[in-house]
């Protein structure tokens, strides 16, 4: 990697790292993770779904709320307290700004996700003594989990290179909300008529799907998840991911820094 | 050579939220600044210093023109590695300790690892921040953040600095200690390049200056030339508990201390106020010519263009 990406990235990180907010988070999904082994302990038979369910949706909804909001101020915050003045002086292209920054946030998230899934497999362990081969699904699980991840950060950044964080905050917000329900979006574009299926499709293909990469439900019930899943997951979620990162360095290219 | 070039450099931006309307923060500017100078960029707030110092660190676009730092074009990566920019009131990452933050920005200069730590040690004692090195920047006090910003600055050796009021909001102890930093600077032959309203920093420090109002360049030179094309005044000190009328009628600026009168008039009066000195029979001390300052030229050539409150400080 160009070395001035991975100094920002670093130093992203560390920002992260030193940030209370991303322990705020982190800690609430810690108690969503205890509180799923309560709640396994009073449903019979159905524990491991429980915890399972609970488990990974705390690390989802926590890791996408760290993203979106340290996310959304990776760029706009630079500009407004003008410590990019001092860094676009030095021999840093503003693309390698951008990389960077989204390099040093998504290291973030990995690491935070991977200590919320040694909580979620320790939640599981307590909950059925022991670990099976099924379980195995929910690292794909965590898998899907961290490219949604990547996705919303370039989403956040694409927004931050031109808004103000609050705006960034509502617009990635709601794409992930949307982006939740792309499923139920292509079912409504398929049985529309006219216009309306012409702007329900168009929408249904440029809004970011996280519903595909949500197989929670599934892996929580056994189920095995298709290598041409996983395949084609991972090139749809680089893929938008990288298309909303070129959005974000093409602005900020352009962008004056009053 | 010549360590800076600007070629017809201007900006207009674009303000309001539904009706854009032009406001032009730069009209065209032409300026060179040859090697191992100071030059001082001076005007009133709001003049276009700030925007010029953006424009040449890439961090706003030109409507037209170029600028070319070091005989290359300004935005050009070859040029960054060799200027270091102290922004106007600095703001770091106040996460980072001193320490981190010069770490930091000496990777991103391309300083060699070998030579980081070394060069980053080096610089907080020469700012004299060694001490404070390990303490994050959120605590340090307004001037201790503008050592670190001068630090930064200059950590990479770079061969022409840019400072955007570095004196700005620094006790007189703080704005000493910059103007030792920016000789010793001329001294290890870098090329200055500084903007300011604070005047009396200006004459004491640059080889030339530049006025600059309203956007638009108003004069370039040595200070002494500027101000030597000023009306000239004088000062008369005589002993009397009394300044005589036809004094007066002279258009004298008079102060009585105890039995001296100190009295500042237009140095083509000042035959005329001698003669009335001897016909009322009083003892003259002394006539000394009065050296005109930048203030006065910002006064007289600017003060009328809603400036003056915002040019002295």
């Amino acid at each position: 990697m160009n070395p001035r990406i991975s100094y920002i990235a670093a130093n992203t990180f560390r920002e992260a790292v030193r940030d209370r907010v991303l322990y705020n988070l982190i800690a609430f999904a810690l108690l969503l993770v205890g509180a799923a082994i309560l709640v396994g302990q009073i449903s019979i038979d159905i524990e491991r779904l429980v915890v399972i369910n609970l488990g990974l949706t705390a690390v989802s909804l926590f890791g996408m709320l760290i993203a979106i909001f340290i996310g959304i101020g990776l760029v706009s915050k630079e500009i407004e307290k003008r410590t990019l003045y001092t860094m676009l002086s030095r021999p840093v292209r503003r693309w390698e700004f951008i990389i960077g920054k989204f390099f040093g946030l998504a290291g973030t998230l990995v690491v935070n996700t991977f200590f919320m899934a040694v909580g979620v497999f320790a939640a599981l362990l307590y909950v059925s003594h022991h670990l099976q081969r099924p379980d195995a699904w929910l690292l794909v699980a965590l898998y899907f989990i961290i490219l949604q991840f990547l996705m919303i950060t370039a989403i956040a950044l694409l927004f931050s290179s031109f808004s103000s964080p609050l705006l960034s905050a509502v617009f990635a917000f709601s794409l992930f909300v949307i982006g939740n329900f792309a499923e139920d979006l292509r079912g409504f574009a398929a049985m529309a008529k006219g216009l309306t299926r012409w702007l329900a499709t168009g929408a249904a293909y440029v809004l970011p799907n996280f519903s595909a990469l949500n197989v929670i439900s599934s892996v929580a019930h056994g189920e095995a998840v298709s290598r041409q899943l996983v395949f084609y997951n991972s090139v749809y979620a680089l893929f938008y991911a990288a298309l909303a990162l070129c959005g974000a360095v093409l602005i900020f290219e352009r962008r004056d820094l009053k | 050579m010549t360590a800076i070039e600007i070629f017809g450099l201007e900006k207009t931006f674009s303000v309001g939220f539904w009706r854009k309307r032009p406001r032009r923060a730069l009209r065209p500017l032409h300026l060179s600044v040859e090697e191992g100078e100071i030059f001082g960029f001076l005007g009133p707030n709001g003049a276009g210093k700030t925007t010029t110092l953006k424009l040449l660190m890439g961090l706003v676009f030109p409507t037209a023109g170029t600028a070319r730092i070091l005989g290359m074009e300004a935005n050009d990566p070859r040029v960054k590695a060799q200027i270091g920019f102290l922004p106007e009131q600095p703001y770091f990452y106040d996460y980072l300790t001193a320490r981190e933050l010069l770490e930091y920005y000496a990777q991103l200069s391309g300083v060699a690892a070998k030579d980081r730590r070394k060069k980053v040690e080096a610089m907080l004692q020469r700012v004299g921040l060694t001490d404070a090195g390990d303490i994050q920047l959120r605590k340090f006090s307004k001037g201790m953040l503008q050592r670190v910003g001068i630090a930064q600055a200059i950590l990479h050796d770079p061969k022409v600095v840019f400072l955007d009021e570095p004196m700005s909001g620094l006790d007189p102890m703080g704005r000493r200690e910059v103007r030792d930093l920016i000789e010793q600077l001329k001294k290890e032959g870098k090329t200055v390049f500084f903007s300011t309203h604070i005047l009396s920093d200006a004459e004491a420090l640059c080889d030339r200056v530049a006025i600059i109002h309203l956007g638009e360049l108003r004069s370039v030179g040595v200070v002494a030339d500027l101000t030597s094309s000023m009306h000239g005044k004088v000062e008369l000190i005589w002993q009397s508990a009394v300044v005589p009328a036809s004094i007066r009628a002279l258009g004298a600026e008079c102060h009585v201390t105890g039995d001296t009168v100190r009295a500042v008039l237009a140095e083509d009066k000042q035959d005329a106020a001698i003669d009335a000195l001897r016909r009322e029979r009083l003892r003259l001390v002394s006539v000394t010519p009065v050296r005109a300052t930048l203030e006065d030229y910002f006064l007289q050539n600017l003060g009328t263009e809603n400036a003056p409150s915002e040019v002295m400080a």
